[in-house]
């Protein structure tokens, strides 16, 4: 799991006739990477606020939630009691779910909040980036998916669940 | 755990996480072209079938392309003095870029307008725009030169022009930047007096007879801005159409404030009753400086006049000139199909195509049914001219070209793709993409009452990884379709010279057996032509120095010239005295502030050269022309000022 701190943990691809090349926008825990000038550039005619670090204030405790869940699962690896690993289940999954939910509710702003002096308006439509997976805006197809940061985490969980479903002799290997 | 249970259980995390990642989707592939390439080779000997006169956009020149193989036969330089040849260098060919400004070198050429008789293509001649000094071109082709060149008064970014009626009456000259116009009190006002003081200007130019382009009427309009135009046809002749956009009519960030109102204008002008009224005095005349530069064909010589009056009239104060159609959303192309009967408009913010009846606008100005004035002239409402809208054609709709078989064709700049659609059921039938993003498309005859048909040229504005990058600048590119059947497709993708933003094609056999192949020594009236070689000289007019001389492979007569002084201006004049099919010659000298300049057969060109010291300076033919090429050469000695050589010339000896 601290490979997270050195890897993205989510991605946003974006493909236009224009732009056979793809563009890229990497999420990491305390910055964003990747093509995001050129999406703000592209963005402000439809009245898209600038994607800025700042916008995010999440980077700032992101780090330290993943901290603490780290020495957690240290702890209840090192502890081998159960209800550790319930415990350590339960947070990862809640942590998980809270920042899905958090990046659903700042898609949905981002999508729906538009300049209303933008230069173009399509009646009725609205730019919500997928939560994960395809989704067509206008002449773009956005696929939003986790990055190996996030893989890393969710085989974390699935790890820990392996791990209680065979203390539970459910799974027997 | 052992080893054995962690390498399974690794490999299924690790299964499981590549099959929910690689689900990223897959880019549209590229289009299948089938046999295209034998569809596009114009074997070796062979001619292609059209002649593609394509704008060059930021360079100021016309190009000449051959359809279906995309091989460009010449830059054809229209606005922007070209070096390669000596056109803006030469002495002859100077006063072609003359205006009221001074000697201006370059312009921004934007569209092409092919001359028409009873609304088909009759070969005569091509006409182009200058965008930043507002002017108009004539080219001649037969041989692909400049012939005329008027410039517009009163105007700025002369963007709508050149449009073409249908028997090349006119060409409309409009202004994309409105400005405040009249003497130099009513001109000099802050620029938040916009929607009080700036003004455009639709100007109607006669082009029906060479060498006498003028401004027959100068309409004055509120302060929009024109992009583009097209003349009416059959029963629309008699009718002109200008997009307009920024009705909002605002001065600074047009980016967003001209894009603010939900509707523009398609502007709709009846010039016969504008005609009319300056038939009956009606017109009031300005003073207003402009040059009017033409070429001579006999002596290819280009004269500059400074013309000083223009005749006006304000839309505003003659009512059944002008009727304002709306159309969504700032509207680039509005264009007239074969028949004259439907106008389409090209909302490049919209997300629909809006399709106009010319015979429901009529009905519609006979009974008044007007929704509002726009500063003065009447608004028609926008249901009883529209015929229909075609609904989701695809983003950003900029222009639309014909192929006399009922069909349209949309170019979508968002959307990078060419859509095709029924004109008369609003259907969309295909559509192809571009690489990337087109602007304009173009098919042989589209603007014409019998378009040609078979191709369709997309001109796009972002060429990325089409072709060999060659740093950050690249050839903006363009895509050759097949739409000669139902369905479009795409044979050749080739990158185009300067810009295009427009371009016309006619079918070759129209003007192919008219090219001129050499100029006809007889014919030359050059007042310092050199038709033989025994009347080559040397005269000296004070400091000015006129020198006689011929061209024939492959030697300079004289080539050996002594007497010039520090302070005199030599004058070259070259004869070519060849009397055959591609054999020009070049005339280059060391040291020049000019360029080379290229004589054709039976022509004669100067170049005026200013030595700057004492020396023997070389001169050489430029252009390869004969066995012996390397060979023709020749000196020219400069003495100090005040010396006493003699000017002497010589050939052989």
């Amino acid at each position: 799991m601290v490979v997270a701190y050195f890897v993205p943990f989510w991605q946003i691809e974006m493909w236009a006739p224009q732009y056979p090349e793809w563009l890229h926008m990497k999420i990491w825990l305390y910055k964003l990477t990747g093509d995001i000038d050129i999406i703000n550039g592209l963005n402000h005619y439809i009245g898209m606020k600038h994607i800025k670090v700042e916008m995010f204030p999440e980077f700032k405790v992101m780090p330290y939630i993943l901290a603490g869940l780290i020495a957690f699962g240290v702890v209840a690896a090192w502890g081998g009691k159960r209800w550790l690993a319930w415990t350590f289940l339960v947070l990862l999954l809640a942590a998980g779910t809270a920042g899905l939910v958090d990046f659903y509710l700042w898609g949905y702003d981002y999508g729906h909040n538009l300049d209303p002096n933008a230069a173009i308006k399509v009646p009725g439509m609205v730019y919500q980036p997928p939560l994960i997976g395809t989704k067509e805006l206008l002449n773009f197809i956005a696929y939003s998916a986790p990055d190996w940061g996030g893989w890393v985490l969710a085989t974390s969980g699935i790890g820990v669940i392996v791990a209680l479903l065979r203390d539970y002799r459910i799974l027997k290997f | 755990m052992n080893i054995h249970s962690i390498v399974r259980t690794g490999l299924l995390f690790t299964a499981a996480a590549a099959v929910i990642g690689g689900c990223k989707p897959k880019a549209p592939g590229s289009v299948d072209t089938g046999d295209a390439a034998s569809k596009v080779y114009v074997a070796p000997g062979k001619h292609d079938e059209f002649y593609n006169i394509v704008s060059g956009g930021f360079n100021g020149q016309m190009s000449v392309v051959g359809l279906p193989s995309g091989r460009v036969f010449k830059i054809l330089p229209v606005f922007s003095v070209h070096p390669e040849n000596g056109y803006g260098f030469s002495e002859e060919s100077k006063p072609m870029l003359n205006t009221s400004h001074g000697f201006v070198p370059w312009d921004d050429l934007h569209h092409i307008a092919l001359s028409v008789t009873n609304g088909e293509h009759d070969g005569r001649w091509a006409f182009g725009n200058a965008n930043n000094t507002p002017r108009v071109a004539r080219v001649d082709l037969t041989t692909f030169e400049t012939t005329e060149i008027l410039e517009i008064p009163n105007s700025a970014g002369n963007h709508s022009s050149p449009f073409i009626t249908a028997n090349s009456e006119y060409i409309v000259a409009s202004s994309r930047f409105s400005v405040p116009i009249g003497d130099d009190k009513s001109r000099d006002v802050p620029i938040n007096t916009y929607k009080e003081n700036f003004k455009g200007t639709v100007s109607f130019v006669r082009a029906d007879k060479e060498g006498d382009m003028h401004i027959a009427f100068q309409l004055v309009t509120p302060g929009v801005n024109f992009d583009l135009a097209r003349a009416g046809k059959n029963k629309s002749h008699g009718w002109f159409f200008f997009s307009t956009y920024n009705t909002e009519q605002a001065h600074t960030l047009l980016e967003v404030n001209a894009s603010q109102k939900d509707k523009d204008f398609i502007m709709a002008v009846n010039w016969k009753k504008a005609e009319e009224y300056i038939k009956a005095g009606k017109g009031r005349v300005v003073k207003a400086k402009y040059a009017h530069n033409v070429l001579d064909h006999n002596s290819g010589i280009a004269k500059s006049t400074m013309k000083d009056e223009v005749i006006q009239l304000d839309i505003k104060e003659f009512p059944e000139i002008a009727y304002m159609i709306p159309c969504p959303k700032s509207p680039h192309g509005t264009d007239i199909d074969p028949s004259g009967e439907y106008i389409i408009g090209s909302g490049k913010l919209a997300a629909i195509i809006p399709v106009f009846s010319f015979t429901k606008m009529m009905k519609a100005i006979e009974s008044k049914d007007y929704e509002g004035t726009y500063d003065g002239i009447p608004v028609l409402k926008y249901e009883s001219v529209l015929k229909g809208e075609v609904t989701k054609p695809g983003l950003g709709p900029l222009h639309t070209e014909f192929d006399g078989r009922g069909y349209a064709y949309t170019s979508m700049f968002v959307s990078s793709e060419v859509v095709k659609w029924d004109i008369e059921k609003l259907e969309v039938v295909d559509r192809a993409p571009t690489y990337y993003s087109v602007g304009h498309l173009m098919v042989p005859g589209g603007p014409t009452t019998k378009p040609h048909g078979k191709y369709l040229v997309a001109y796009n504005k972002i060429t990325k990884d089409r072709y060999l990058p060659t740093g950050p600048e690249l050839a903006h590119s363009a895509q050759l379709y097949d739409i000669s059947g139902d369905k479009i497709k795409l044979l050749l993708d080739f990158p185009t010279i300067g810009e295009p933003h427009y371009a016309e094609a006619l079918p070759a056999s129209l003007i192919k057996d008219k090219q001129v192949k050499f100029y006809p020594l007889d014919k030359n009236t050059h007042p310092y032509a050199t038709k033989s070689p025994d009347d080559t000289k040397i005269e000296r007019k004070g400091k000015e120095v006129h020198v006689y001389m011929t061209s024939i492979r492959s030697h300079f007569g004289p080539d050996n010239i002594e007497g010039i002084k520090l302070g005199d201006e030599v004058y070259f004049h070259v004869t070519n005295l060849e009397q055959d099919w591609d054999v020009p010659h070049g005339f280059a000298i060391k040291g020049a502030n000019t360029a080379e300049t290229l004589i054709m057969p039976g022509a004669t060109q100067t170049l005026k050269w200013v030595p700057d010291r004492v020396g023997v300076f070389p001169f050489y033919c430029t252009d390869f022309c004969s066995a012996l090429h390397q060979e023709m050469q020749g000196y020219i000695r400069v003495s100090p000022a005040g010396s006493s050589v003699p000017l002497t010339y010589s050939l052989g000896k």
